[in-house]
């Protein structure tokens, strides 16, 4: 206990201090997480309409796939990854191995298809009342499609949170494709996870509550969008 | 009005603090002086665990930086990881400590010499009560300590993952003519000062690498045990990885780190690391820049 009372004495030091070991890795975890969600969402929020509204062969069996991988271990994630990227891998001439947009890739593997079965989940409720009313609005496909999105906002919103949670978390992908490189590739979570294994658990509870900050920011900035939303 | 600026007020602040990726490097002190060598590309260093944990290559690698313009990576993982990212091209060149995998690793055309860098020695430690009489029984015999851990069915931690700690306890286990087995031998998977941490928590014996032990001793209750026999010798050795495996090996920043690694200022600097703090080297600089012959 006496740890845990030193460990938030480290983490107020290192913020008010601007420590900037500290600050480059939230840096970059901040970076690889939010990049990787803009991308899933960008990926994730059409297909998971597109699932919603329509009806195609093998739809079934893509929906259990897209649940499946909502629960992808992230270390898995990581392994398929990096041995694409790996130098002698098929994908080994972009050089991609031991560097933060590999890490980028492999948490959208991760968090697209969380916001795609949230997308979808959000979707299918609404879905029929809402080609109803565009029909008799007389609106056209696209501006069904638009109406639609509208209407499920607060369940895309959901999906994000979800999907920023995930990916500020993990351990295992990053870890992986990224390899922990002091001032390249270090991230929140790698780093906690060597200070415990280099006995610094003081530092390592402080990382552990300066992670927690950040992903409370986070959910913080997503309510105050859904509360918006909510009395749009 | 005001909840809808707060939202604003965080997401400006997360996007600020988004944009400290990146800012550890221009504290970087080579930009501080002029004779310093325009970096011209990166370097990448499969090593181990216990080398990097020591924290001697926190001292070499700005130093080596500043000597020949190259930066570099360090992949910290057991010798034989290291090796296998050597044999398939993904590393540059290796600093590892398994000379018997070292010299199979030449053999087999991987790269084209070894060298001898520096050396240190293993450390047989245990918890103070010392179960299994490790240190009254075993008179300074490592493989002696050994038979008396697996008789007394003591805890043990095993690296368990190819490095040069593991090839070394395997050998000892090897010239005991033993093989381990049970619930109390216990094979961790890890790095080094993992290794020890658990072996704290489990009171248990393991064996260490002095360098990582002195730099964890203070923070454990264990003690050493055993110490000093020959077999307990740990060299550590550079070797280049041979640059017709694929395009993107830095086969130039390779040969610059060999040679450097092997000149005078970098022995002077390994021989002095930790003589302040610990008031012994972690590590006795031993280049001869011969390369190994078998």
């Amino acid at each position: 206990m006496e740890e845990l009372a030193r460990g938030v004495a480290e983490a107020l030091r290192m913020l008010l201090a601007f420590d900037p070991e500290i600050y480059e890795i939230v840096g970059l975890s901040l970076r690889v997480s939010l990049s990787s969600v803009l991308f899933s969402t960008l990926l994730g929020v059409p297909l998971g309409v597109l699932y919603g509204l329509h009806q195609f062969p093998g739809k079934n069996l893509l929906i259990r796939i897209t649940y499946t991988l909502m629960s992808l271990p992230p270390v898995i994630a990581g392994l398929v990854v990096f041995l694409f990227i790996m130098r002698k891998g098929p994908l080994g001439f972009l050089r991609l191995s031991f560097t933060p947009t590999a890490m980028i890739i492999a948490q959208i593997c991760l968090v697209t298809p969380i916001i795609v079965g949230l997308t979808y989940n959000a979707v299918k409720e609404k879905a029929p009342r809402v080609k109803q009313l565009a029909a008799t609005l007389g609106a056209g496909r696209g501006e069904a499609v638009k109406l639609l999105i509208f209407e499920v906002r607060t369940g895309i919103l959901a999906a994000l949170v979800t999907g920023t949670g995930r990916a500020i978390s993990e351990v295992g992908a990053v870890m992986l494709v990224g390899g922990n490189i002091v001032g390249k590739t270090r991230v929140m979570t790698t780093y906690i996870a060597q200070l415990q294994r280099m006995g610094n658990y003081d530092r390592a509870i402080a990382v552990g509550i300066v992670l927690l900050l950040i992903a409370f920011l986070l959910n913080a900035v997503l309510y105050q969008m859904q509360e918006r939303q909510g009395r749009a | 009005m005001k909840k809808k600026n707060l939202g604003v007020l965080l997401l400006v602040l997360l996007l600020l603090l988004s944009a400290f990726a990146g800012c550890g490097k221009e504290t970087a002190p080579a930009e501080e002086t002029p004779q310093a060598a325009e970096i011209q590309g990166t370097l990448r260093l499969a090593t181990t665990t216990s080398t990097q944990d020591s924290g001697l290559l926190d001292v070499l690698l700005p130093a080596f930086t500043f000597d020949t313009g190259w930066e570099v990576e360090v992949i910290a993982v057991g010798s034989g990881a290291a090796m296998e990212m050597g044999e398939n091209g993904e590393a540059d060149v290796l600093l590892v400590h398994s000379p018997a995998a070292e010299r199979e690793f030449v053999a087999a055309g991987h790269g084209p010499e070894r060298y001898d860098v520096m050396y240190n020695d293993f450390v047989i430690v245990g918890p103070k009560e010392d179960p299994a009489g490790v240190a009254e029984k075993s008179d300074g015999d490592a493989v002696a300590a050994m038979k008396l851990i697996a008789e007394s069915k003591a805890p043990f931690i095993s690296r368990g993952d190819d490095s040069g700690t593991h090839k070394k306890e395997l050998s000892l286990w090897e010239k005991a003519a033993l093989t381990p087995a049970g619930d109390w031998y216990i094979s961790a998977g890890q790095s080094m000062g993992a290794v020890i941490t658990m072996a704290d928590d489990q009171l248990a014996y393991t064996i260490a690498d002095r360098a990582t032990w002195l730099a964890y001793e203070a923070d454990t209750d264990l003690v050493i045990l055993s110490e000093g026999d020959p077999a307990l010798y740990n060299q550590y050795g550079v070797i280049v990885v041979d640059p017709a495996k694929n395009e993107q090996i830095n086969a130039q920043g390779a040969l610059d780190f060999q040679e450097w690694i092997l000149g005078e200022k970098a022995q002077t600097m390994i021989e002095e690391f930790g003589v302040e703090e610990y008031g012994q080297s972690l590590f006795l600089p031993n280049a001869t820049g011969e390369p190994t012959v078998d």
